[in-house]
């Protein structure tokens, strides 16, 4: 500890090992990045908010059958029609007697699928072209990042609803239809990263003894790319809710009877002036989960930046 | 010395808060300067940029500064609040920064922005902060001031733009300027000019001149008195041509870590740091002797 | 040296005049601005055709539709050239989209064209009206919550932002349906305006509220104005979120910028600073913010326009899509993509009246 003098009321113990700022070994240095970082997370009480609300999120996804009962979001009971909020149906009824507050919790696993396809589709494939496009240069470059830049231009939604509409309506389709527009900016991003790094000495050093290139992209600089495109994703997932949410709303998502928040919101429009718990409701959820995903992201990139 | 001095600062300390406790970035420094040029030297980190920063008031927040007395001339620094300080800044103190790529608006011709200067200051037209701006930078002997007024910063060499910051600091007529590395980012061909329109600047206009560089060799030749941070601290006070007498252990190992010409040596020594040097010093007085 | 100030030479003023090399490489620019607009073309088609052509299993049946004769169908079979090879058909799809040649609409039996431009202009009077109040706002805002980071200010500003960001546009209408229109009764409801006021003003540029103050039917404007605000309200809300966002980021880049500093250190007052310099230096990243936003106003209007049956493009679009009219989907998307790829080329053209370092860039 040499900069015992210049610091006063330095934490001591295992507070003080993690946030030593000269740590002795490679795992004190990375456990004490990730604690510094709990820290600014722990600190910014807004995204500590949208940590709650994705981690209940993904909790009442996964164990949708411990909230709510699974019946009563699919079977009608036309004689229970858009009864308002009681004991036993918290958000009321909709316009076939079933209970939205098992449809709103239910929901939420078509929300978390199209989510968890869409990052599964969209990070590789931005990956697999800005990685090359930044690693190489020259023509490959310049032909990934036109094609990149190309979809780039195109009108997000629009296209997703055009595609959706020729692909058919259908959950799989949302994913593709989303899949295809959202891609580009994670390989700018990637390719921005990896620019970055590009002539970094311990890249170098790594080529020079004689690691290939996959090697090279694979174990270096996607490790290191990786926090950026988390953070950029997390971002995005509000982003896309609510795109899912609006094909949804459009009869482009789920097909009835599976919940779908956007197709319940839709559903619901015409009982608006009367019954307003059946439209609305549904579009609070895609509401707070999107907030959710926002504030945790906002947070991240607060964290990042002040680091960088 | 006779005549009071135009800035006096006792026991100055900058903290800045952590996660890891309170950052003392400098402490324990005090001096004071006349119509003369005292250099700061240090390595990066030593704290000697903060200090330019903290005279003028431009510690960010959650940096804090304190002193038991920082006085320019009748001004009470100490007490000062962002609008106290605005008023001196550019006015009684200024400050000539690293690299004019960087320090000056890209968007805003440079003539605009000495003459916003001079607008500011003395509640001036444009028109006249524009005959003042080219006289001004007509006195750092730019060439074609016109032509040059109407440059954007990127259209302009680096000598050139160190020169119109140093007019656009000096326009208002301060009596101290914080020349903060000057050269560093220059060529070594344009360096010693841009020193010596500075150097003509000071000693016409009477001012005192606080230049903070790492480079030794360079303020030794250039400076009357110099003074060697270290961790945040003042380690070594002397007159520059008695900088040899030096006698902090920092101090010696950088005089004799610089290479000579006519003085052949198998190899440099390398600078030894002494943990001891950390240590609390007590808050000695750099005056002019 | 102050006797080169005594002889002071009367130098005029000199103007920048364009110099050949300078010409030579705006030339340069609008040509390389050019191929990448083409090119952004070319590929819209392409997903344009791979979509009407490639993915539907008969694509004549997508265009007939199934109750059509086999007579109609072999005709128009015969017309999009259904046997020729794909890169034959997307030659001629090309070829017919560039002279306005969209198809016909199923539902309206117009060309699809000719129904865009009798829908366009709805969607644009929306669409200006949102962005001037998300711009007009969001900029300030963006600015006051920089300058105040990690202030009150600033955490209200972020989270005001954050959940217009998170809304989903047409829940919001729906909510600002029930409480202003519904429950309040503050404005008027779904529609461009009464049907009782319907056809009195002649269609000039097609935005009522500028036709009618034409026109001088002060009711009608009103009536329009009472029918816009709520939906333009929502959108510019939606709009100034993600502006004041950009802003406040951009602007926390340039005020950490040397030259801040600078600026602070000669003594200009936080006004200047913030207002003048730091902000003159964002317009470029700011302008492409705007365009985006309009962009995406535009796109959104298939939401919007939906909730509050505003007679528009996204109207139109999302009736067309409900009833399986490809052509018309096409058509819009192809229109709103036309429409992205001028809003990037027109911020690409206004950087270098905004930033002097863009006027000679290579």
């Amino acid at each position: 500890m040499s900069a015992t003098n210049l610091r006063i009321g330095a934490p001591t113990g295992w507070r003080g090992w993690l946030l030593d700022s000269a740590p002795a070994s490679r795992n004190q240095a990375r456990l004490g990045r990730w604690y510094r970082a709990w820290l600014g997370l722990r600190r910014n009480g807004l995204a500590m908010t949208g940590l709650v609300i994705v981690l209940a999120l993904v909790f009442v996804a996964l164990f949708a059958p411990l909230f709510a009962n699974h019946a009563a979001a699919y079977t009608q009971t036309l004689t229970d029609r858009l009864q308002p909020m009681s004991w036993a149906h918290p958000f009321g009824t909709d316009e076939l007697g079933r209970d939205i507050y098992a449809r709103v919790v239910f929901g939420s696993r078509t929300t978390l699928t199209i989510v968890a396809l869409v990052s599964l589709i969209v990070v590789p494939v931005g990956l697999a072209m800005g990685l090359p496009a930044g690693y190489f240069g020259g023509w490959i470059d310049a032909v990934l990042m036109r094609l990149t830049d190309i979809f780039l231009a195109f009108p997000r939604l629009v296209l997703a609803l055009a595609f959706a509409a020729a692909l058919g309506p259908g959950i799989e389709n949302a994913v593709i239809a989303i899949s295809l527009t959202a891609w580009p900016p994670y390989a700018r991003l990637a390719r921005a990263e990896t620019l970055t790094w590009r002539h970094a000495e311990f890249i170098e050093a790594a080529e020079l003894q004689g690691a290939s290139h996959l090697r090279i992209l694979f174990t270096q600089i996607v490790p290191l790319s990786m926090p950026s495109v988390i953070i950029r994703l997390t971002l995005d997932m509000a982003g896309i809710i609510l795109t899912a949410a609006g094909l949804g709303f459009l009869g482009l998502g789920a097909q009835p009877p599976s919940p779908e928040w956007g197709a319940m919101v839709s559903s619901g429009r015409q009982y608006l002036l009367d019954q307003w718990w059946v439209a609305t409701i549904p579009g609070l959820a895609i509401f707070v989960v999107s907030l959710g995903f926002n504030l945790l992201g906002d947070g991240l990139r607060d964290l990042s930046d002040s680091r960088g | 010395m006779t005549a009071p001095p135009l800035l006096e600062v006792r026991n100055l300390r900058v903290v800045y808060p952590g996660d890891d406790g309170d950052f003392r970035a400098v402490r324990n420094v005090s001096f004071s300067l006349g119509r003369e040029r005292l250099g700061i030297v240090g390595e990066s980190g030593s704290g000697k940029s903060t200090t330019g920063r903290a005279i003028m008031g431009l510690i960010p927040r959650p940096g804090r500064v304190e002193a038991d007395a920082m006085r320019l001339g009748d001004a009470d620094l100490t007490r000062l609040n962002e609008r106290g300080f605005r008023r001196l800044r550019g006015k009684r103190i200024a400050m000539v920064m690293q690299d004019p790529k960087f320090s000056l608006d890209p968007v805003m011709t440079v003539g605009k922005q000495v003459a916003e200067t001079h607008r500011y200051h003395f509640r001036s037209s444009w028109k006249a902060a524009r005959t003042a701006a080219l006289e001004m930078l007509e006195a750092v002997h730019i060439r074609d001031p016109e032509r040059v007024y109407a440059q954007y910063p990127h259209q302009i060499s680096g000598g050139m733009g160190q020169r119109v910051m140093i007019a656009m600091m000096l326009i208002a007529g301060p009596e101290i300027l914080i020349a903060d590395e000057p050269t560093s980012a220059l060529d070594v061909s344009v360096q010693q000019q841009v020193l010596a329109i500075m150097d003509e600047m000071v000693r016409s206009r009477g001012m005192g001149l606080i230049l903070i560089s790492h480079n030794l060799r360079l303020v030794s030749s250039f400076c009357d008195r110099v003074l060697v941070m270290y961790a945040g601290q003042i380690v070594e006070s002397c007159r520059a041509n008695r900088l040899h007498a030096a006698t902090h252990p920092y101090t010696r190992g950088l005089l004799t870590a610089l290479p000579e010409l006519g003085n052949r040596r198998a190899e440099l020594p390398q600078l030894r740091r002494d943990p001891e040097w950390l240590a609390d010093l007590p808050a000695q007085v750099g005056t002019a002797p | 040296m102050s006797a080169s100030g005594a002889a002071a030479r009367p130098s005029p003023v000199r103007r920048p005049f364009p110099t050949a090399a300078g010409v030579a490489s705006a030339l340069r620019r609008i040509a390389r601005l050019l191929g990448s607009v083409a090119l952004t073309f070319l590929g819209l088609t392409l997903v344009t055709f791979f979509i009407g052509r490639v993915i539907p299993i008969d694509p004549v049946l997508a265009i007939v539709g199934d109750k059509a004769s086999k007579a109609t169908y072999d005709k128009v079979a015969e017309q999009i050239g259904i046997n020729l090879p794909l890169p034959v058909q997307y030659w001629r799809y090309l070829m017919r989209v560039l002279h306005g040649d969209f198809g016909t609409s199923i539902i309206t039996a117009h060309p699809v064209l000719q129904d865009m431009a009798h829908v366009f202009p709805a969607t644009m009077e929306l669409a200006v009206v949102a962005l001037l109040v998300g711009t007009l706002l969001g900029v300030p805002l963006g600015v006051l919550a920089a300058t105040n980071r990690g202030r009150w200010p600033d955490q209200a500003i972020r989270f005001g932002s954050l959940l217009g960001y998170s809304m989903p546009v047409f829940w919001l209408g729906l909510v600002g349906l029930l409480l202003f229109y519904a429950r309040l009764g503050w404005v008027d409801g779904p529609g461009r305006i009464d049907v009782s006021f319907d056809d009195i003003v002649t269609p000039i540029t097609g935005m009522i509220t500028i036709d009618s103050l034409i026109a001088g039917e002060y009711d009608v404007f009103w009536n329009a104005l009472g029918h816009l605000i709520l939906p333009a309200s929502i959108l510019g809300y939606l709009s100034m979120a993600y502006i004041a966002r950009m802003t406040r980021s951009f602007m926390l880049g340039q005020l950490r910028q040397e030259y801040v500093l600078a600026t602070r250190a000669k003594g200009m007052p936080p006004f200047r600073v913030v207002w003048v310099h730091a902000l003159g230096n964002i317009w470029v990243p700011l302008i492409t913010v705007i365009a985006l936003t309009f962009g995406s106003l535009l796109e959104g209007a298939v939401l919007t326009e939906t909730v509050f049956a505003w007679p528009g493009l996204g109207l139109y679009m999302k009736n067309s899509l409900f009833n399986a009219d490809l052509n018309a989907v096409l058509g819009g998307t192809l229109v709103i993509g036309v429409v992205y790829i001028f809003l990037n080329m027109l911020s690409d053209v206004i950087y270098p009246l905004v930033d002097p370092r863009a006027r000679e860039r290579r």
